[in-house]
């Protein structure tokens, strides 16, 4: 049977189907958990997606880390279940502690659409496995607030245990040592604010977000044994 | 007793404050030359139902704290004060 990956869905999620969309592309099968539920369903993996949960009203993740959802997700997350937030959802995880630091507005204030160029900088997580290190990877970001900070104590560990798994080539939002995306210690949660899910395909500008997805879903495929 | 609750959140300091830095760097276009500084936060008002003074400060700070502000970059200034026509 195919690894089961749950795509987290809150008021304001808009990336939910174009990840369920990767998943069934790289032999997953993918499903829609809604926030109300305090349950992943049994899935291998989960996703929590790119968008607006709750109008990002407060903060980014402030309202949508008390969904009874994120209860779930946060319990299977510790117990070693393979989590990635993306843009959103990368904040998402923050605000809920899954990972250390906070997302905060752009450096030079704009919502930044473009493609952007980022480089592999560990293979040691559930988003990177498949991927190499080293390569450079063209994948989309859309966002106002990633540029990522942390405490200079937070940064050392990060740098020390390779959990900067993703950075920016060229930075484009001023995130601290050009951070695009980290793992937690267990390096089975992974947050990025790049859109690996909009660059599935050559059709779509680029198909390098395959290797970080195809990572995840031998992940859940992993997890499921 | 009713308190009327006032936080103010801020970006802790050495927190780069891009909104701040945009309307400092404005101001000398509209002749205001002497500003500087410029930090930009939210206030967020609300009333709240407590025991007393000290209960109220103390329920305000777990809120701040779990909520109302992500302590990796913002600080939280409170001000509890009895509300008037406190019931």
């Amino acid at each position: 049977m195919a690894p089961r990956v749950g795509v987290v869905l809150f008021p304001g999620s808009n990336c939910e189907h174009d990840v369920v969309e990767a998943v069934r592309l790289l032999g997953g099968d993918a499903e829609i958990l809604w926030h109300g539920d305090g349950s992943v369903q049994g899935v291998d993996a989960v996703v929590v997606p790119g968008g607006f949960a709750h109008g990002d009203y407060l903060r980014p993740g402030a309202i949508a880390r008390f969904s009874p959802v994120m209860e779930a997700v946060v319990s299977f997350a510790r117990s070693g279940g393979p989590v990635v937030g993306i843009c959103n959802g990368f904040q998402v995880l923050t605000e809920a502690g899954l990972l250390p630091g906070a997302l905060q507005k752009n450096r030079g204030l704009k919502f930044l659409c473009t493609t952007v160029e980022l480089r592999v900088d560990s293979t040691e997580s559930v988003l990177t496995s498949s991927a190499t290190k080293g390569a450079i990877l063209r994948v989309p970001i859309n966002h106002f607030e990633g540029n990522y900070t942390c405490s200079p104590e937070t940064l050392a560990q990060l740098r020390a245990n390779d959990q900067v798994v993703l950075r920016y080539v060229d930075n484009p939002n001023g995130s601290v040592d050009d951070i695009a995306g980290i793992t937690n210690e267990g390096r089975n949660v992974v947050g990025l604010m790049p859109h690996p899910e909009r660059a599935i395909s050559p059709l779509l500008g680029s198909d390098d977000g395959l290797p970080l997805l195809s990572s995840l879903v031998a992940s859940a495929a992993a997890a499921r044994v | 007793m009713l308190f009327s609750v006032q936080v103010e959140v801020s970006l802790r300091e050495g927190v780069a404050d891009p909104q701040g830095a945009t309307i400092e760097r404005s101001l000398p276009h509209l002749g205001f030359d002497g500003v500087q500084g410029v930090r930009v936060g939210k206030c967020i008002r609300f009333d709240l139902e407590a025991a007393d003074e000290a209960a109220a400060t103390a329920e305000v700070e777990d809120l701040c704290q779990r909520f109302l502000t992500n302590p990796v970059i913002e600080d939280a200034t409170i001000t509890v004060a009895a509300a008037s026509g406190a019931r």
